[in-house]
């Protein structure tokens, strides 16, 4: 019987022994090689970090200005079918919905941007170093860049401040009305233009200008004219920019970040991604989606056939416009020249927007129809000059200064002094207005040109008044709010 | 047999013996067939006796102890003993051990004899393994367990299997826990002839393994050597040819012109072949991608024990090249396996088993928009394998034909790829009776595998299309995964007033699985060649910045503790209670801890008195459990918020890495808890031949882990590597019966046949999606389209969303009676196109008219498996089928120029021409948005396996020292009776929510072999 104790205190021993010492603690064990997202920030390395993070998703941007020319009267849906990225078919003909996955992929990844911003200024006071306000004043224009994205495109949203959304945010926090959301922009670009240095410390980076410009052009939005002339006139007469005399190398690899370029989102062709997660690529996706589907020849790679220029547009260059040719690619001249061929898409044109289409000579890494390094050009200082012309003239503040301006981009286009505009009032207005069409074709600004000074009806074939100046909530999002959001008008 | 150990032994107990010793001879014979057994072991127990059989037969043993027992032992047959009382001349009969009651099932962390389960639990024996010939173990499991459901993932050689117990109960991961020997393990890798028996527990008996039950277990019991046997050496052999089980009926070269003619007709273009006369058939690209392919198999295994000490050896090889693409698709596999085992005293038992498994595989691009097979579909039959230089031809670069479709010979020659693996795993039991009752068991059951993986992307043209190369380079990984299993646990076993039998388990579970990953990229392979693919000569980076390198590391841990109490009354009245609490890594520091209990019951109705056992109904059981199991197979480190996400941006030209938030995370998160009723009853017939179980069963998975779930977008979850939390917000209901029948039977001395056949219903319907939308959505239809797969309530599991057709328009007046299909795209409707219905009522077509248009869960799946034994031969036919899913039509490419299959002949021509094909034209439509026009029923029956064999006389075979020599042939995959067009309708790449969609699966080959066992 003792035997029996001894054994059986012998087994119950060891049992305890083996269970207490793999007791739970054995499952609290760090991981190793992670860091926790609400213990970061202890240094300024890692607020830097955090800020490339933030400029990351103006690369989805892309979508943006695919999708903001396909909706203007420049450009047709194309692609290989009528069920090819059905969202950008519907926005062609101006029957989207709030059922639409690519307008659905501006929101969110805006809404990513303004959240990897907002992480910053969340955690803005944890840590001190010497030259945090560059940092912050960055990404509060990152965070004014998106918000102005968003504001464009879908009018009130909602704001949390200084943090982050949480879940459920989307059922509570409502959305501000549209002059709040300007009111965010603005002041968060003012203090940008306090902080930020006028000379970018790395290609890429927010400057002063920038800043201004982008101030200037959310003012413009809001029919500020007079504060808008001011900021951008400021810029005009102290920044360091101007036009690049060639209209043409503009727009190719190594035009980029030059004399001209007042904000450019950056890509590179080194590193891609797959369908499953285009904001995911360093490469410009819209590039491979405008190029010529088929293409086999020189100088361009191939693409999707999307975004191609109505002939309505190629209309409105003038004779002797240099810009033409650059902007305008017409693809079977073109294929006649250079022995090149080239397939047929869906609504075909004959035209392709020469800016932005593949150029044969990149890696294109990963897929190659996602990864071109076409910088986008956001804010070119002829868009500046343009808009600051827009703002004296239509504000009726200096016939003068605006003739000026817009004469500078038209000197430029034409290459002479023959074709400066000499009108004043309304009609001057109307040139300026024109001009920033053939200026800027292809470059996603069109539509809400059209929309903000209230001749899109008229210009777009399909576009409801009342309606289509702004695009629907994702359907989505107004089930997740849960009764919170309501939707925009019309939709 | 045990009727007769009793009287013996009563008999023995009355009787007064003095010391003396006695002989016992005579001769062993099988019961059934009467056949003398030779090579039987007969050993005396507790002595060094031992003795087998002659060729005839026949033994003697003397000097024996009045008292001493004999036993009788021979594989596959179930153990004899006889107590000594005098000098004998007996005759033994021997019995095989099949579906016997006395069967000895293990449960997870213990044993038990079949008659007493009281879980519904299906063993697949070393004998089905056997005929079935699997060249990969999961097969086994294909149409012999009811209730199992086993698709191929991939017909390529060493592809996977997705195996589901029960229906799909979740939308993330489906597969059963595996324990190989006691520790968790993987099926894939094991070599088919080492597995000795698979058994699956199917309802709360698996509560024992509580978090890591709820998909169900199968376990898996290695070979092993058996105590007091000879020297047995066995060696088997196959090799065959393996081909195509179908091609698709596609257009040829002249049938495509014509088509392609109407069809730029249609659409107001010039025709593109004015002159058709002399294109004949044309390339037919399946015959020129698919070919013949070799397999070959050698096993070789060495077995035995002493009293003491039992051992198995074993190695075996298989190679097998690809039905596509040839040894640029090839499988080879080798392993090698000891067990031992060995007494180390009265008390204390040893028992290893170690396995140590080779494999090489290559692959090639499968089952997606431009795979090998998609492009054998989709390239026209007018363009030859290769130009007038003799080079792959291109598929042209112009509109119409994709770009994505490519020369799929040129496809094969171009892609390089390897994969090799090395693996060891293993495990060592320890068996201690520290005192009477009670036995403690310690194991510790491991895997460890490295992984090493080369691919090459060539530069290379094609002209424009999507594979085209611009710059060479290889990239390199290595993976090592590792995990440990370790098990205490005690049993306490006894009886008490002589019918309550106890026994009580506890114990404790540690599990911990940890590895890395490392992968590197280097550019510009010199001379673009794959024989200097190779990081050490490829020296190029990758321009602007971007990481050229990758790895990770990971560390899971679950600490679990279990008991279980099993009772029974006579062996009459069986009750079990088990309960398992477990701390997974998985879950934050709130929601660590779970516990899962479970009970079981069963009452063996035939053991009662009223019961006559004369009657016709030998046995008869019935039982019942329910218990909560759970599931946590979701990625480590959901709780927590992690900087994983990706934020990198182009500064001064060069890709800048930044830190960005990973995926959102979910404190809150828990397990997903599985709600398991079973009620069943197993009988036995007509004295034993008939074998019937059935079961009803309801799973019920609530707080379904959805990963990802779909929320607001203002959360920033879109952000580039960041992502939705996962939060438990869902419940999913399986049910069904389950039946299962076996018929076995001797009809005379020489012929002797069974007959299985097992059927089972799964009714799937989701329950409740908890998040705003109500519904998940899952995989991808065509280029650019809506997503094709939903979960939502009141649906199954990942069924088809999208559009009713109603009939093709014949004319301008119905379309202009019909709503405006504008919305789907094509703003022109003619006469010819798909009618889709008005779902709705709201006067439009658009995306709210989609709606359920099929699912991929089989609602009713059987088997058929056959064996009879006449004289020497034996033949052998499995068969099972699947009724009910449904698989979407993906592999073609909907575009005018790419080939067609040959039902597009039937085409909407005119008014009246066609109701169901729509007209062919080059301009747009929208007639290739998803409908049930794309949705095919994919139910089939297979005839997986048709062996002849021959075994040659053993008296004959005897007498050069071979006990059993057999040859054979076998057909695998013989035929497929199905409606589906497809290469495969049993395939499913095993995604919850987006699977059963088919851009061309690699078929599962059907393959000739001839093999050959031999025994000595």
């Amino acid at each position: 019987m003792k035997k029996y104790i001894i054994k059986s205190f012998f087994i119950v021993t060891v049992l305890l022994t083996v269970t207490t010492s793999c007791d739970d603690t054995f499952i609290d064990e760090a991981k190793s090689y992670s860091i926790d997202s609400e213990t970061y920030f202890n240094s300024e390395d890692e607020y830097n970090r955090a800020l490339i993070a933030a400029y990351d998703l103006l690369q989805s941007s892309y979508v943006n200005v695919l999708l903001g020319e396909i909706a203007s009267d420049n450009t047709a849906s194309g692609g290989e079918s009528a069920n090819d990225v059905v969202g950008f078919q519907q926005v062609d003909d101006m029957t989207h919905t709030s059922s639409n996955s690519n307008i659905r992929d501006i929101w969110n990844f805006m809404f990513a941007g303004v959240n990897r911003a907002n992480y910053i200024l969340e955690f803005k006071d944890k840590t001190d170093f010497e030259g945090k306000e560059q940092v912050i004043a960055e990404a509060r224009f990152l965070r004014a860049y998106y918000h102005f994205e968003l504001v464009k495109w879908f009018g009130p949203i909602p704001m949390k401040g200084d943090a982050r959304f949480k879940l459920d945010d989307e059922k509570t926090i409502p959305r501000s009305p549209i002059n709040d959301v300007y009111a965010s922009i603005e002041a968060d670009l003012l203090y940008a233009i306090e902080n930020l240095n006028p000379v970018a410390a790395q290609q890429g980076r927010a400057t002063k200008g920038a800043a201004q410009a982008l101030l200037g052009k959310a003012y413009l939005y809001q029919d500020k004219f007079v504060d808008a002339s001011n900021v951008l006139e400021n810029l005009i007469t102290t920044g360091p920019y101007s036009l690049v005399t060639n209209y043409n190398t503009i727009f190719e690899n190594n035009g980029e970040n030059g004399l001209e370029s007042v904000f450019e989102v950056q890509y590179s062709d080194g590193e891609g991604a797959g369908f499953g997660c285009l904001q995911c690529s360093e490469g410009n996706v819209a590039v491979g989606f405008n190029g010529v589907r088929n293409y086999v020849g020189p100088v361009f790679d191939s693409g999707f056939s999307f975004n191609v220029p109505r002939q309505e547009v190629v209309d409105a260059f003038e004779v002797g416009d240099n810009r033409k040719a650059v902007a305008i690619l017409d693809i079977q001249a073109w294929a006649t020249a250079n022995n090149a061929s080239f397939g047929v898409g869906y609504k075909h044109t004959g035209y392709f927007n020469r800016k932005y289409l593949p150029r044969q000579g990149d890696q294109n890494l990963g897929d190659q129809n996602l990864t071109n390094p076409n910088n986008y050009r956001s804010i070119r200082y002829a868009d500046v000059l343009l808009m600051a012309a827009e703002a004296f003239s239509r504000g009726g503040i200096d016939d003068v200064k605006a003739r000026t301006y817009l004469n500078l981009v038209r000197q430029r286009a034409f290459g002479d002094n023959n074709h400066n505009i000499s009108a004043s009032g309304a009609a001057l207005t109307d040139f300026i207005l024109a001009e920033r069409r053939v200026e800027l074709v292809g470059e996603g600004h069109r539509f809400f040109d059209l929309v903000r000074t209230g001749r899109a009806a008229q210009e777009i074939t399909g576009f409801t008044s009342n309606k289509n100046e702004l695009f629907p909530v994702p359907f989505e999002e107004i089930q997740f709010s849960n009764g919170n959001w309501t939707q925009n008008q019309g939709y | 047999m045990k009727n007769n150990f009793l009287v013996l032994t009563l008999f023995l107990i009355s009787a007064f013996g003095y010391s003396q010793v006695y002989e016992v001879k005579g001769k062993v014979i099988d019961t059934k067939t009467d056949f003398p057994l030779p090579s039987v072991n007969v050993v005396v127990k507790n002595s060094s006796q031992s003795v087998s059989t002659d060729i005839d037969g026949n033994f003697k043993i003397i000097n024996l102890q009045e008292g001493a027992i004999i036993i009788f032992s021979y594989i596959g047959y179930k153990d004899f003993q006889l107590k000594v009382t005098k000098n004998e001349n007996i005759t033994i009969r021997m019995s095989e051990d099949i579906n016997s009651l006395e069967e000895v099932i293990v449960i997870g962390y213990g044993s038990k004899k079949k008659r007493d389960v009281t879980g519904s639990v299906t063993v697949v024996s070393t004998k089905t393994i056997d005929q079935i010939k699997p060249i990969k173990i999961e097969q086994a499991l294909q149409g012999t367990v009811a209730g199992v459901s086993v698709a191929t993932g991939s017909g390529s050689p060493g592809g996977g299997f997705n195996i589901r117990i029960r229906g799909v109960s979740t939308n993330i991961d489906n597969e059963p826990l595996v324990i190989i020997d006691g520790y968790i393990g993987k099926l894939e890798l094991l070599n088919p002839n080492d597995v000795e028996s698979l058994t699956v527990l199917k309802d709360a008996q698996a509560a024992i393994y509580g978090t890591a039950g709820g998909n169900g277990v199968i376990l898996v019991t290695t070979k092993m050597g058996k105590k007091n046997s000879k020297t047995r050496v066995s060696y088997n052999t196959y090799t065959g040819i393996q081909e195509t089980t179908r091609k698709l009926d596609l257009l040829n070269a002249t049938e495509y012109a014509l088509l392609l003619n109407e069809s730029y007709a249609n659409g107001g273009q010039a025709l593109p072949f004015p002159n058709i006369s002399g294109l004949g058939k044309g390339t037919n690209w399946q015959d020129e991608v698919f070919n013949e392919a070799p397999i070959i198999s050698h096993d070789f295994t060495v077995s035995g024990g002493s009293d003491k000490i039992t051992y198995a050896i074993s190695a075996s090889d298989l190679y097998q090249e690809g039905i596509v693409g040839k040894g640029k698709s090839d499988f080879k596999r080798n392993t090698a396996r000891l067990s031992l085992g060995a007494d180390l005293s009265k008390k204390m038992k040893l028992q290893t088993n170690i396995i140590y498994t080779y494999l090489d595989k290559d692959a090639l691009n499968e089952n997606g928009l431009g795979s090998v097979l998609f492009n054998a579909i989709n390239t026209p039959s007018t363009i030859p394998v290769y130009d007038s230089n003799g080079n792959y031809s291109l598929v042209p670069s112009s509109t119409g034909f994709g770009i994505e479709v490519i020369n799929p010979l040129a496809q094969v020659d171009n892609t390089f790829n390897d994969y090799k693996l090395r693996k060891l795993n293993g495990g060592i039991t320890l068996d201690y009776d520290v005192i009477s009752h009670v036995k403690l068991t310690g194991r510790m059951g491991f895997n460890y595998a490295n992984g090493n993986g080369k691919s090459f992307a060539k530069q290379v043209s094609y002209g424009g299309k999507v594979f085209d190369v611009t710059r060479s380079s290889v990239t390199q990984n290595k993976q090592n995964d590792n995990d440990y299993t370790f098990d205490l646990f005690a049993a306490y076993e006894n009886k008490f007033f002589n019918n309550h039998n106890v026994k009580l388990t506890l114990g404790t579970t540690v599990y911990n699985s940890f590895g890395s990953f490392l992968s590197g990229t280097g550019y510009d392979v010199p001379n673009n060649s794959w024989q200097n693919a190779d990081l050490s000569l490829a020296t190029g980076v990758s321009l602007g910045g971007a990481r050229d390198t990758f790895g990770y590391e990971y560390d899971f841990r679950r600490l679990s503790h279990f008991g279980r109490l099993e009772y029974d009354y006579k062996g009459k009245y069986l009750f079990s209670a088990m309960i398992r609490r477990d701390v997974s890594l998985r879950f934050g520091p709130d929601k660590r801890v779970a516990y899962f209990p479970s009970f079981t019951s069963g009452w063996v109705v035939s053991e009662e008195n009223f019961f006559k056992k004369d009657g016709f109904i030998n046995f008869l059981k019935l039982r019942g459990s329910f218990g909560l199991l759970g599931n946590d197979l979701i990625g480590d480190y959901r709780y927590r918020g992690s900087l994983s996400g990706e934020g990198t941006y182009v500064f001064d030209g060069t890709i800048t890495a930044g830190t960005a938030v990973g995926v959102l995370p979910n404190p809150a998160v828990k397990w997903e808890a599985d709600e398991k009723v079973d009620i069943g009853l197993d009988m036995k017939l007509f004295n034993n031949k008939i074998d019937i179980t059935a079961d009803i069963y309801r799973n019920t998975r609530k707080d379904l882990l959805i990963g990802n779930i779909p929320v607001s977008g203002i959360t920033g979850v879109y952000a580039p590597g960041s992502g939705a939390p996962t939060i438990n917000a869902g419940t999913v209901r399986n049910q069904g019966i389950e039946f299962a029948i076996n018929y076995s039977d001797k009809i005379s001395k020489d012929f002797s046949f069974n007959i299985g056949y097992n059927i089972s219903t799964v009714d799937n319907e989701v329950l409740e999606v908890k998040n705003a939308t109500k519904y998940l959505e899952g995989g991808a239809f065509g280029v650019s389209q809506p997503v094709p797969a939903r979960m939502e309530a009141g649906h199954p599991i990942g069924y088809f969303y999208g559009f009713q057709t109603d009939g093709i328009f014949q004319n301008q007046a119905e379309i202009d009676a019909h709503p405006s299909q504008a919305a789907l795209g094509a703003a022109q409707t003619a006469p010819g196109d798909i009618r889709y219905k008005d779902l709705n009522n709201d006067g439009v077509i658009d995306l709210k008219d989609r709606t359920n248009i099929g699912d991929p869960i089989a609602n009713l799946n059987m088997g058929l498996n056959l064996t009879f034994n006449y004289k020497n031969f034996d033949f052998i036919a499995y068969s099972y089928a699947s009724l009910g899913n449904d698989m979407v039509r993906n592999y073609e490419r909907t575009l005018s120029n790419v080939n067609k299959l040959n039902y597009t002949l039937g085409r909407w021509t005119g008014e009246g021409t066609s109701n169901t094909v729509p007209r062919v034209t080059t301009s747009a439509t929208n007639n290739n948005v998803l409908s049930n026009y794309f949705v095919e029923d994919a139910s089939f029956l297979r005839i997986q396996a048709i062996t002849l064999g021959y075994t040659l006389n053993q008296k004959v075979s005897e007498k050069i020292g071979i006990t059993k020599f057999r040859l054979y042939t076998t057909v695998n995959n013989l035929y497929t009776f199905t409606k589906y067009r497809g290469f495969d309708p049993a395939a499913n790449d095993g995604n919850p929510i987006g699977g059963g969609i088919d851009y061309g699966f690699y078929p599962t080959p059907r393959t000739f072999l001839m093999g050959m066992n031999i025994n000595f």
